[in-house]
């Protein structure tokens, strides 16, 4: 007779109420009590520093939205991370830097019309000059969808990426030869000077030369310039997205590209077109970066790049308003690890709030669930 | 042209030439023969032969014979450099190739495997053996932990990875704090033989040295094998394109903690952004080729066996490999955790070459030349991986610098410049890699037929 051989054990299924189930989230919640104690134990000690770092964040938050939107739009519809868009990024503020050191652009209607009003001929001046990054960048970005991106349509998508990061690679070390943009840090002459304001019993006009007072919050012109103009891009995209015939487009290519094409929609155009207006916010955001950190140099679009596209992960990738939030986490979290833990560590805390809020949301903040695919 | 260029491209076509035959003599069928009235199997001594003369033709052409060498030192630091690509490649193309993870954090494996295995032979050789010790025992115990919490939580289904992550980041931790202990009660020992800086005792050169780098490599490998269970262990149940930005976030990552490690991580000899000197260059040709054999031999024989057959059938579909009773995460732990273990390896041979080691060796810009190798050569093709990896550092490390260095002096900056370019045009003109998944000789497996739509991935 065969001798009764013993069954394997059955597994153990763990219920999600158990013991073994709660490690996991007791783990997230020590380190979410910690950050807030750190948070809060900082808040208490300085208040005005505290908020000068909430305003620090804001003011880097809204800049890699800028950023972050070029990327959720193209990764919504082509599905391709778009290395290249940092560069795209790097182009917009040196266009800008020779267009203000070479040309003087941002003086032009000064001294075209000697009569016209100072403060008038440098805001009309600013923004011929960034009307000329976007412009630029979005031929740049246009003509790189179009030489190396749509040969590789039905191509792997590994294939595509990789031409994303030649492409990358390409700007970057042209730009770094000597007679292109060369690999030093390059002065960044702002289009209009520094106004600053303090909050100390009121609000007060920095004078040149005045030292600030103890614990006073400090805001400036540029803050405020870049804010506004994040804002009205944001709205301006929306508007686009959900109103115009080709947000229609866009938002239909992203969901069912073959469907989109049936129903008549030029899915070659749409692309190209969101490679276009992603090229011309990146250009935008390349400007205020370079006036709010005056220096620049080749390889200034890698890291905000890098941060823009986890800032759009973070906030559910092919959303909008998800890359905004995101975006502005980031920028928090970035000035508050630099402030708080050390300076140095702030990219891999960046990294770290990705992968953890990955974790819990797979799908980022405003990430809708992933379709079942046919 | 320049007879240097020919030179250096002759060469590049000889050492590919040598690849290919080596590869073949040691998957050569000779079938039985007669010996002694016996009917003996050959092929595997002829094939261990092969791998031997393989080495030895190449020791012999670095031998100075009365003045004349046939390989010069440029050529020989080129073939240390390509030995170490190769294996960081393999372990690559073992994680995105065949098990079609993309991941980019290799570069960050291989710098911790360049550090750690460095921190040991640079300690040993001044005089301090708690580097050895301490990497040593914290390994090994880490490596015990692991698998006996991978025991004990093996029979149950539906564990949260945050759960069980948590579970082996304590075990881990309490190891490493155990080992740092008892490493530095055991090293006061070892320390007097060593001697000092100045006066280097019995037990810090010749033999014992050799032995201190072959543990410290290896250690090193397995020290960035246990670091990439406990990331990937989270990080892999995320899904393709945010497991490659995780994982690019991990070589930014190790790459701060590199310009830091003097300030943030409490290891002053590593000088942080100034980067480590002084690293003995024990690297010969012996220890690059075994170490690379050594990887090419046990991946070859992983993608042989059932793991292997599992690995690739996760690549080709996770639903259907799951139905079939493969434990999809597993597999994907498994082929991460050794190709990293090979990008250590890698690690420690490179800095073991080049002596000084600097963290804008580890940058995540250079990180994306793996990947970019592995396409070139083809993704699932071992052979196509290891001759992009000899081609690429000879073409552009040894063709470009020479051709452009005879335009101008600044012109080697040019190269990369040409390289996005090729890679443009070779990724509009061959998508799948020179070599598409074509196996040579030794290399061969046994072909599993690619379905068309899993090969070519999802289309955008």
């Amino acid at each position: 007779m065969q001798k009764p051989t013993s069954l394997p054990k059955p597994p153990v299924i763990v219920s999600p109420k158990s013991f073994l189930a709660w490690i996991g989230k007791a783990f997230l919640i020590l380190l979410a009590i910690y950050v807030t104690y750190i948070l809060i134990s900082n808040l208490i000690q300085n208040p005005g520093l505290f908020l000068t770092n909430i305003i620090n964040g804001l003011q880097m938050g809204f800049v890699y939205a800028l950023i972050a939107l070029g990327y959720t739009m193209v990764y919504g519809i082509v599905k391709l991370i778009n290395f290249a868009h940092g560069d795209v990024f790097m182009v917009g503020a040196f266009v800008s830097y020779f267009a203000i050191d070479r040309f003087q652009l941002q003086l032009w209607p000064s001294s075209v019309f000697p009569d016209v009003d100072p403060n008038l001929s440098i805001v009309v001046g600013t923004i011929t000059t960034i009307l000329l990054s976007m412009l630029v960048c979005v031929l740049l970005a246009v003509t790189i969808e179009r030489v190396a991106y749509k040969p590789l349509r039905d191509a792997p998508r590994i294939a595509a990426l990789i031409t994303a990061i030649g492409v990358s690679f390409f700007l970057e070390y042209f730009g770094l030869l000597d007679f292109v943009f060369s690999a030093r840090f390059i002065p960044y002459q702002r289009p209009f000077e520094v106004v600053t304001w303090y909050f100390s019993n009121g609000i007060h006009l920095l004078e040149a030369g005045e030292s600030l007072p103890e614990g006073s919050i400090t805001v400036s012109n540029i803050l405020i310039f870049i804010v506004l103009a994040t804002l009205a891009v944001l709205l301006f995209l929306q508007f686009l997205v959900k109103r115009t015939k080709i947000g229609i487009a866009m938002r239909a290519s992203s969901f069912d590209k073959p469907t989109a094409r049936l129903m008549g929609i030029e899915v070659d155009r749409v692309i190209s077109f969101t490679f276009a207006i992603g090229a011309a916010f990146a250009a935008l955001g390349g400007v205020l970066y370079a006036i709010a950190y005056p220096s620049i140099r080749t390889l200034m679009g890698v890291y905000p790049g890098l941060k823009a596209f986890v800032a759009a992960v973070l906030g559910g990738i092919g959303s909008i308003p998800g890359a905004f939030v995101g975006a502005l986490i980031m920028g928090q979290a970035e000035s508050m690890t630099a402030s708080y833990i050390s300076t140095p560590m702030r990219d891999a805390i960046a990294f770290s709030i990705l992968i953890i809020v990955l974790l819990v949301r797979p799908t980022g903040i405003f990430g809708e669930p992933e379709r079942e695919k046919a | 042209m320049d007879s240097s260029i020919l030179l250096s491209l002759v060469k590049m076509i000889v050492v590919i030439a040598y690849l290919f035959g080596l590869f073949w003599v040691m998957g050569l069928k000779v079938g039985k023969i007669t010996l002694g009235g016996k009917k003996v199997d050959i092929s595997r001594w002829i094939n261990l032969l092969g791998a031997v003369a393989g080495f030895g033709i190449v020791q012999l052409a670095m031998t100075k014979f009365g003045g004349f060498q046939l390989l010069n030192n440029f050529d020989i630091g080129l073939l240390y450099q390509a030995c170490t690509m190769t294996m960081v490649a393999l372990g690559l193309n073992l994680i995105y190739g065949f098990n079609g993870q993309f991941s980019l954090g290799q570069w960050g494996f291989y710098g911790i495997g360049a550090y750690a295995a460095a921190d040991v032979t640079f300690r040993w050789t001044n005089g301090d053996s708690r580097g050895l010790t301490v990497l040593g025992i914290g390994v090994i115990l880490a490596g015990v932990v692991i698998l006996l919490i991978g025991r004990l939580l093996s029979n149950l289904r539906r564990m949260p990875v945050l759960s069980s992550f948590t579970i082996y980041l304590v075990g881990t931790g309490l190891a490493a704090v155990v080992a740092v202990f008892a490493g530095k009660l055991l090293a006061p020992m070892i320390d007097p033989l060593l001697g000092t800086n100045l006066a280097p005792g019995p037990l810090a050169q010749g033999a014992a040295l050799q032995v201190v780098f072959v543990l410290g490599v290896i250690f090193a490998g397995i020290f960035a094998a246990i670091i990439s269970f406990l990331f990937g262990l989270p990080v892999l149940s995320l899904g393709s394109d945010y497991f490659g930005i995780a994982t690019l976030g991990f070589t930014i990552v190790v790459y701060t903690l590199m310009v830091n490690t003097d300030t943030i991580l409490p290891f002053p000899e590593m000088r942080g952004g100034r980067g480590m000197i002084g690293i003995p260059k024990l690297t010969t040709w012996f220890w690059a080729f075994l170490f690379m054999m050594l990887v090419i031999v046990i991946m070859r024989n992983i993608l042989r066996s059932s793991h292997g057959r599992s690995i690739i059938s996760v690549r080709e579909d996770e639903t259907a490999a799951r139905s079939m009773g493969i434990d999809v995460a597993g597999t994907k732990l498994l082929s991460f955790v050794i190709g990293s273990l090979f990008a250590g390896l890698g690690g420690g041979i490179y800095a073991h070459y080049i002596g000084f080691l600097s963290p804008g060796a580890f940058d995540f810009l250079i990180g994306f030349n793996p990947l970019i190798i592995i396409v070139f050569g083809g993704l699932g093709s071992m052979t196509g991986t290891i001759t992009a990896s000899f081609g690429w550092i000879f073409f552009l490390e040894g063709i470009l610098r020479v051709v452009l260095g005879q335009i101008s002096p600044e012109a080697p900056t040019w190269r990369y410049v040409l390289y996005p370019i090729v890679l443009l045009l070779l990724m509009l003109v061959r998508p799948q890699g020179l070599l598409g998944n074509v196996e040579w000789g030794y290399l061969k497996l046994p072909r599993i037929p690619l379905r068309k739509s899993a090969a070519e991935g999802e289309k955008a």
